[in-house]
């Protein structure tokens, strides 16, 4: 209950900074609370469940996609292809678990990454329906979800916030669940909780297409809000992203992901703007966290002062 | 004769060309308490892994209550029941007590989790620890743990690998207790070192050694056997 309250009350907050924040920052705040979603996703498999993935940027580059080859093929409106993006994320993220859960820890993440790899590099070449390196841009009519012109800074955030506050929720009552226990179970000890009666095959195939349901819908709605699709977002950064934000924000925190991603995201506006050189003030801030705060920012919050927090 | 509840024949495994099982033939009646011993390296620990299908065999096949369960994988023995406390404790340090046991109540599909994590841990008289932090339970609380974790899943066999290791000697009491008050309704496999405790325990023993079974029976015959006395009760020869 505390938990839940605790979260409704980050959440008015960000309600209040939609109101108030001017459009330049309301459109990062967009952006942060997109990119939010994709590391909750993340997370879930990571932080909760122990598995190591480098290959989120195929299941965000598949949302991406997933999204805009319908509007560009068929003409499709924004809601349904945040649909078939999310889709896209969860089907492409079980393709590859089922191969790539034959392994584990390092291997794991290598599989993970080549198969990652393999799907940027398909996205150009099949150039005459992905734009190859060029991409997709979507078209101002496809860009209308349940009435609200996501070309304006303004609906854009609400819309984020809505998405946002969904997946928060989703993730908070998943990890509350029996089956959260049992995620927790396989981070902690797989040999022994294959001795208490589960199948750590399923259990993490399982959190792998939750995980990439949440990175297809992130990569759709990045899509959407900003009005492009490119093979770039498939590409290896975009698995280490929302892995940094993870453990910046607090690994297996609820709310970490948000937090990394919002420092993260604001550290490198900030630092840019002072020298070009930003990723070495960037990777400072990261050595002294992981230093400092092993568990990161919520991690050692929740250490600390808020042992409840989910 | 008690029916048999978990039958093994001709179970063999082998590391390299190391027969660590070797055609093993055996046979746990439902409802008793079974001690399987033999010095070290004489494939106990193979012997159950076997069992609980945490490795496979070479050759042989093993029943339970009559179905074959050679080729089902280790979590779904587990859901048959035949549940396996680790030797070395396997718990989860860092999650609570409560989630430890209820990972195991819940694997068996129970309704009332906080009911049934409270029995479980009121068979090992720990219901005053649920909400502490596994890890940072004292080495015999986290013994009792791994058997209440092992009662959660509400097994039809129970084994036990080397229960008493480590424990002092009130505890080991205790644990004698505990696991009497198991049988007939459950079914007792453990693989133990102290004899004193093998004595007074066990209904019937196994003695394994090379991977071949030695000699099997009441811990009197097991007592009396010469063979027994010569391979691993400690005579002086056997010492030498």
């Amino acid at each position: 209950m505390k938990g839940w309250l605790f979260h409704l009350a980050v959440l008015g907050v960000l309600a209040v900074l939609a109101v108030i924040l001017p459009a330049y920052h309301a459109n990062n705040l967009a952006r942060v609370l997109v990119l939010a979603v994709f590391a909750t996703g993340y997370n879930l498999a990571f932080g909760y469940t122990g598995m190591l993935s480098l290959g989120h940027a195929l299941f965000f580059g598949a949302g991406m996609f997933g999204a805009a080859l319908p509007v560009t093929l068929w003409g499709w409106g924004g809601l349904p292809v945040l649909g078939t993006g999310m889709l896209a994320g969860g089907v492409v993220a079980a393709a590859v678990g089922v191969l790539a859960l034959r392994t584990k820890g390092v291997s794991f993440m290598i599989v993970t990454l080549m198969f990652a790899q393999a799907g940027y590099l398909t996205l150009i070449y099949c150039n005459a329906v992905t734009g190859g390196d060029q991409g997709l841009v979507l078209p101002g009519a496809a860009r209308q979800v349940l009435g609200l012109d996501l070309t304006q800074d303004g609906s854009r955030l609400w819309l984020a916030l809505g998405i946002y506050a969904a997946a928060l929720a989703g993730a908070l009552g998943l990890v509350g669940s029996r089956f959260g226990r049992v995620m927790l179970a396989m981070r902690e000890n797989e040999e022994r909780s294959r001795m208490l009666g589960y199948d750590p095959y399923t259990v993490k195939l399982k959190v792998l297409v939750i995980s990439g349901l949440y990175a297809g819908l992130a990569g759709a709605a990045y899509g959407v809000f900003f009005g492009y699709a490119g093979a770039g977002f498939a590409t290896v950064q975009y698995s280490i992203l929302p892995m940094l934000y993870s453990l910046l924000g607090g690994a297996g925190t609820a709310l970490g992901p948000l937090i990394g991603a919002a420092v993260m995201f604001w550290l490198i506006d900030f630092a840019s703007g002072l020298t070009n050189a930003y990723l070495m003030l960037v990777g400072v801030v990261l050595i002294v966290v992981v230093l400092f705060a092993p568990r990161g920012i919520l991690g050692y919050v929740r250490e600390r002062w808020l042992p409840w927090l989910p | 004769m008690a029916a048999v509840i978990l039958q093994a024949k001709g179970l063999a495994k082998a590391y390299g060309g190391l027969k660590a099982v070797d055609g093993v033939d055996f046979a746990l009646n439902a409802g008793e308490i079974h001690a399987l011993i033999g010095p070290n390296g004489a494939g106990k620990t193979t012997f159950v892994s076997l069992l609980s299908g945490r490795i496979a065999p070479d050759a042989g096949q093993i029943t339970l209550a009559g179905q074959d369960v050679t080729a089902l994988p280790a979590h779904l023995r587990v859901r048959k029941g035949i549940a396996y406390t680790f030797q070395i404790t396997s718990i989860y340090p860092r999650l609570s007590v409560f989630d430890n046991v209820a990972l195991a109540a819940q694997s068996q599909g129970a309704r009332d989790l906080a009911g049934a994590v409270g029995v479980a841990l009121g068979r090992v008289g720990m219901q005053g620890l649920a909400g502490q932090e596994a890890g940072t339970l004292s080495y015999g609380h986290q013994r009792l743990l791994e058997l209440a974790m092992g009662l959660a899943l509400k097994p039809k066999v129970l084994i036990l690998d080397e229960p008493t290791q480590g424990l002092a000697a009130g505890e080991i009491d205790d644990f004698g207790a505990l696991v009497r008050s198991l049988v007939p309704h459950t079914t007792v496999l453990m693989i133990e070192h102290n004899m004193e405790v093998v004595m007074d325990l066990a209904h019937r023993i196994t003695v394994l050694n090379f991977g071949r079974v030695l000699a099997q029976g009441t811990p009197a015959e097991i007592r009396a056997n010469p063979a027994v006395q010569a391979a691993y009760l400690g005579t002086d020869d056997a010492a030498a």
